[in-house]
């Protein structure tokens, strides 16, 4: 049974937006190693790209996407709330933050084909 | 120091607003054209603006995410004090190395690594 | 009045460790949460504790967790939260140590009042003859408004149960102390500011809101302990900007 406090918009908003900079914390590093490959030139780039193809490791990318996306608009929903004198309306503030997120996320995955 | 270490979250929070909004759209365009090395670097290699932005880009990174790390392990784990500091001191150190050498190895031009 | 039906009721016994026991009360048309504890423990067991004091919502004391909301007991219809058929769980509120069955230790709770300087210091001295003339404080001002928000609070600690920083941080201060802390903040007349926001400004202070929202979400009072906390976390940002510069 989940706790009533746990089913509150505000309680989702907060636990998405902290995993989701959790795992954007975890892929950064890697992200960055994965650029420094281009030290050794456009083919040892080429190559670790080439690697990151297969469709588990694409949905993976898609992931981080929505994950970055997410951070941020929820983000920007706590600077609201923090700095602005608006009193926001928060299941649906929450509701648009993941709507755009998912939004990205798909004209990403869309995309990269 | 906690209102100092809040303050740089919510400062490089905005710059970051900034800059994954730029970061997002342009991969977002980018995917659709193809990642290929070739293109990425066409796009990135000798282009100043690019490298100020993304040295900007990791600076902001190096100070906000070590920072929402400390909450974490303090609310969820154990670990706090002394201790904590220091290793995320040293994470923050981690990606600003790692992201201005990335940065740098998009931008610098091909000539200088081929041995 | 129908009282064929039986509402079941689980209330938790003993303190930190116990279990629930279970009772069935006669289902009445507008009973409250509050008749249904008070009927078990005059009719079925009198060794069950629980508070309570003026029972019309206006003192808090009966606060408890409800079905897994934290709320007061008197002002809760049975008929909102157990339908026909449902039935009732009654815990303690979390956060807070038991003492015994439904009543729980307020301490800690009172104390964070008093770490974050929850309390009024008068800037100017009553001793000071000259300074014997009554502060004028607009209703209408922004300070007095913001002040005015939060001032109703009368310490049921619903707010300090249901948060999930106060769960995860022993320490935290809570949505209670903050809030009062803000409406102090806003009071003209105390000479304590640069202290206050010291005291909300440490490791257990009001950076560690994640702006979850279930203090404004179940404050039977209507106070957004949000928005009070996101004002220290802006006077806080301004002290600190303000002292290096």
């Amino acid at each position: 049974m989940i706790a009533a406090s746990h089913k509150q918009p505000g309680y989702i908003a907060a636990l998405l937006h902290r995993l989701a900079g959790l795992a954007l914390a975890i892929f950064l590093p890697i992200h960055f190693l994965a650029l420094a490959t281009a030290l050794n030139g456009a083919d040892a780039l080429d190559a670790f790209l080439n690697i990151t193809q297969t469709p588990i490791l694409k949905f993976a990318e898609g992931v981080i996407v929505v994950a970055l996306a997410l951070h941020m608009t929820l983000g920007l929903r706590v600077l609201a709330v923090e700095f602005l004198p608006v009193r926001e309306q928060t299941s649906l503030t929450v509701s648009v933050c993941l709507a755009a997120a998912l939004a990205v996320g798909l004209l990403f995955m869309f995309n990269v084909g | 120091m906690t209102a100092i270490l809040f303050a740089a979250q919510r400062i490089s929070a905005g710059v970051l607003a900034f800059a994954v909004t730029v970061h997002l759209a342009t991969i977002l365009y980018a995917v659709r054209t193809g990642l290929t090395a070739e293109e990425v670097l066409g796009r990135t290699r000798e282009n100043i603006w690019f490298l100020a932005f993304y040295l900007l880009f990791v600076l902001a990174i190096a100070v906000h995410a070590p920072i929402g790390l400390r909450n974490i392990a303090r609310e969820w784990t154990n670990w706090h004090g002394r201790s904590l500091d220091v290793a995320l001191a040293g994470f923050a150190i981690v990606l600003l190395l790692l992201g201005v050498r990335a940065a740098l190895a998009v931008y610098l031009p091909i000539a200088m690594f081929l041995r | 009045m129908a009282e064929s039906e039986l509402l079941h009721v689980e209330v938790w016994r003993g303190a930190a460790e116990g279990k629930f026991q279970s009772f069935d009360v006669p289902r009445r048309e507008h009973q409250t949460v509050l008749d249904v504890v008070t009927q078990i423990q005059r009719e079925q067991d009198a060794t069950l504790s629980y508070r309570f004091a003026c029972r019309v919502g206006m003192c808090g004391s009966c606060a408890m967790v409800v079905n897994g909301r934290p709320r007061w007991t008197c002002r809760t219809r049975v008929k909102e939260v157990a339908k026909s058929g449902g039935q009732l769980r009654l815990e303690p509120l979390k956060n807070f140590a038991v003492v015994k069955d439904l009543a729980v230790e307020m301490t800690d709770f009172f104390d964070k009042w008093r770490d974050a300087k929850g309390y009024f210091e008068p800037r100017k001295s009553w001793q000071d003859l000259s300074q014997r003339e009554f502060e004028i404080v607009p209703p209408a001002s922004p300070q007095r408004q913001a002040a005015d928000a939060g001032i109703e609070c009368i310490g049921c600690g619903v707010c300090y149960s249901a948060c999930d920083v106060v769960a995860w941080s022993k320490d935290y201060l809570g949505p209670a102390a903050l809030n009062r802390a803000w409406t102090l903040v806003n009071d003209v007349r105390d000479g304590e500011q640069d202290a206050r926001l010291s005291a909300v400004s440490g490791s257990a202070g009001c950076h560690a809101c994640h702006t979850h929202m279930n203090c404004t979400q179940f404050c039977p009072k209507g106070i957004a302990p949000t928005y009070s906390i996101a004002g220290l976390k802006r006077a806080m940002v301004s002290r600190a900007l303000g002292r290096r510069t």
